[in-house]
């Protein structure tokens, strides 16, 4: 027992078995059911029925075993590569995307800490730079599955992402520098903790979203577009140039394209609720001064997963409801009006930070 | 009399340009149709096919069935008017001489090519004695092979037996033929040859 304990105290053994819960039962899961449940939840939108055929037996779980039947598909098709592709570039491009939407999990919290232990990978100094940092790393997967498939639709895609993804990261700086002046630091943890702040006594939290109201919206924007899907979906242009980047792609590749589009929208969605919805805390529960601890952790929990989930649902609403922009308008878009927004809120920010303290 | 014209504003402005406001306004669409269809599916008009269907008017015209009279014994008198009115001659009729000598002649063979058929209905139209229907309510007829299609006498009389027809034993030759007339009228009609 004693050994146990002993073994579990160790911070890379804990850091492990972190990776493996918050990730593989957290990151993972929901955004495999987020590939069901984009279809559903569109169905309903477009009042259809959805899919719902797949079944073992008599059961079909209301379409919820299309996920392993899905899944089964693509595992058992042709990994194909087309002629004169770039093979290994073109075999190694589908999991840049899936690395990054994965690694941003990370450094999210989860729960409050409980002592020294923390419901958080790792918290580390450059916190929210770091992310900066990966989703950039995500835009090589669909420049290299663009240029690598020799195909002309393909590098079309491939060019139309790596232009919007990087324009698109610049205005998510910017929309963050706001957070980081209210708050004063890049450290995810203590953003999160700063807005465990209360306005007028105990009336309103200090939510990034009251503090920054203009920069949620330029972030929530800016991240979709990072995310390639509508009304920011130039780049994969179902109408014109097919499926885009992952044209070429068959079978399991093909599926973690897929995949990592919906880790990205999960990731997302933990960003938002991290960074401008409290993350972890349930507001006012402080007033509760005897809560047990375990008590806390759960309503933690269940606080951050509602609002991630709220999140994944509102993009996918959003994707079923907006038509899609074309590409000169989504870089329009971008520099035009989210750029000159996000330069005004960083500046009235400042002045009102500087006015008031 | 006088057309509609509907004249759609094209709306420009400070608004428009913010894309927010007109966000708000196709997410109160999508949201609402989300709850309504989520607390149970008020809008969905489909049907799931093959376990709910489509209900069908009297009228429709469906797969043939021959009728029978109370003894059992087909309607049909083989004056083979449905061969002749049969726009795309899909029907083949081989008349036999019937035991009861009041009744003449019945069908040996009453074969119809559903593959061929059209549904026109106008067989059940020329039909002197509605010996021959189209009422059985098989819309979609679904096999995979073309002999499945060769609907024989003994599959369009009217207590048809679709498990019987999914494997089919009728084949053509097994069917008794005109010089075999001992052996036709017990296996077709369910009545002794006289
Ligand atoms: S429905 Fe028309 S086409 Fe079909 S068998 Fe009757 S007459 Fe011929
Ligand atoms: S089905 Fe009617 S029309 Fe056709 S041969 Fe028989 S009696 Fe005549």
């Amino acid at each position: 027992m004693e050994i146990i304990i002993e073994i579990l105290s160790i911070p890379l053994v804990q850091s492990i078995l972190k990776i493996v819960f918050i990730i593989l039962l957290f990151a993972m899961p929901l955004g495999t059911v987020l590939t069901l449940m984009e279809r559903k939840w569109s169905a309903m939108i477009q009042d259809r029925v959805g899919p719902n055929r797949a079944n073992i037996g008599n059961y079909t779980g209301h379409g919820l075993l299309h996920l392993a039947a899905d899944g089964l598909k693509s595992i058992f098709k042709e990994d194909t590569i087309p002629k004169g592709a770039n093979g290994f570039l073109y075999l190694i491009a589908p999991f840049f995307g899936m690395i990054a939407g994965v690694a941003t999990f990370a450094i999210i919290p989860i729960a409050g800490p409980i002592g020294d232990f923390t419901f958080q990978v790792t918290d580390i100094e450059p916190g929210l730079l770091f992310i900066f940092a990966i989703t950039s790393l995500s835009v090589y997967g669909a420049v290299l599955a663009g240029t690598s498939s020799n195909s002309k639709f393909a590098l079309l895609g491939g060019t139309r992402a790596s232009a919007q993804m990087i324009s698109y990261e610049v205005f998510m700086g910017l929309a963050l520098m706001g957070i980081f002046m209210v708050y004063g630091s890049t450290r995810v943890s203590e953003i999160v903790d700063g807005q465990n702040e209360y306005w007028f006594g105990n009336l309103i939290p200090m939510w990034g979203v009251f503090t920054q109201p203009l920069g949620f919206i330029l972030f929530f924007t800016a991240l979709i577009a990072e995310t390639k899907r509508a009304p920011f979906d130039a780049p994969e242009g179902e109408s014109e140039i097919v499926a885009g980047y992952f044209l070429e792609y068959s079978g399991m590749r093909w599926s973690a394209f897929m995949l990592s589009e919906y880790i990205a929208v999960a990731a997302v969605a933990v960003l938002t609720t991290t960074l401008f919805f409290g993350g972890y805390h349930v507001p006012w529960l402080h007033l509760w001064e005897s809560a047990p601890q375990w008590l806390v952790t759960l309503l933690q929990v269940m606080k951050f997963s509602i609002v991630t989930i709220f999140f994944c649902w509102m993009q996918i609403q959003l994707r079923w409801t907006l038509p899609k922009f074309r590409f000169d308008q989504t870089m329009a878009l971008g520099w035009k009006k989210l750029l000159p927004l996000s330069l005004a809120n960083t500046a009235l920010t400042a002045v009102v930070i500087l006015a008031f303290m | 009399m006088e057309l509609k014209v509907k004249q759609v504003k094209r709306v420009d402005g400070v608004k428009e340009a913010f894309y927010i406001p007109a966000t708000f306004g196709g997410l109160r669409l999508t949201v609402k149709h989300f709850f309504r269809n989520l607390l149970g599916s008020k809008d969905v008009v489909t049907i799931n096919y093959p376990e709910e269907k489509r209900p069908i008017s009297m009228r429709w015209r469906g797969r043939h069935r021959l009728t029978r009279k109370n003894d059992g014994f087909l309607k049909c008198v083989a004056c083979y008017m449905c061969e002749t009115v049969c726009p795309s001659k899909c029907i083949h009729i081989e008349a036999g001489e019937h035991p009861d000598l009041s009744i003449e002649k019945y069908p040996f063979r009453f074969d119809i090519d559903e593959l061929r058929c059209v549904f026109c209905g106008l067989c059940v139209e020329a039909c002197p004695k509605e010996a021959i229907r189209m009422d059985t309510g098989v819309v979609a007829m679904a096999y995979s092979s073309r002999k499945t299609f060769d609907f024989t006498r003994d599959l369009l009389r009217d207590e048809y037996d679709p498990k019987q027809h999914e494997s089919p034993k009728y084949a053509d030759e097994d069917l008794p033929r005109p010089d075999s007339s001992e052996t036709a009228l017990p296996n077709s009609q369910g009545i002794p040859a006289a």
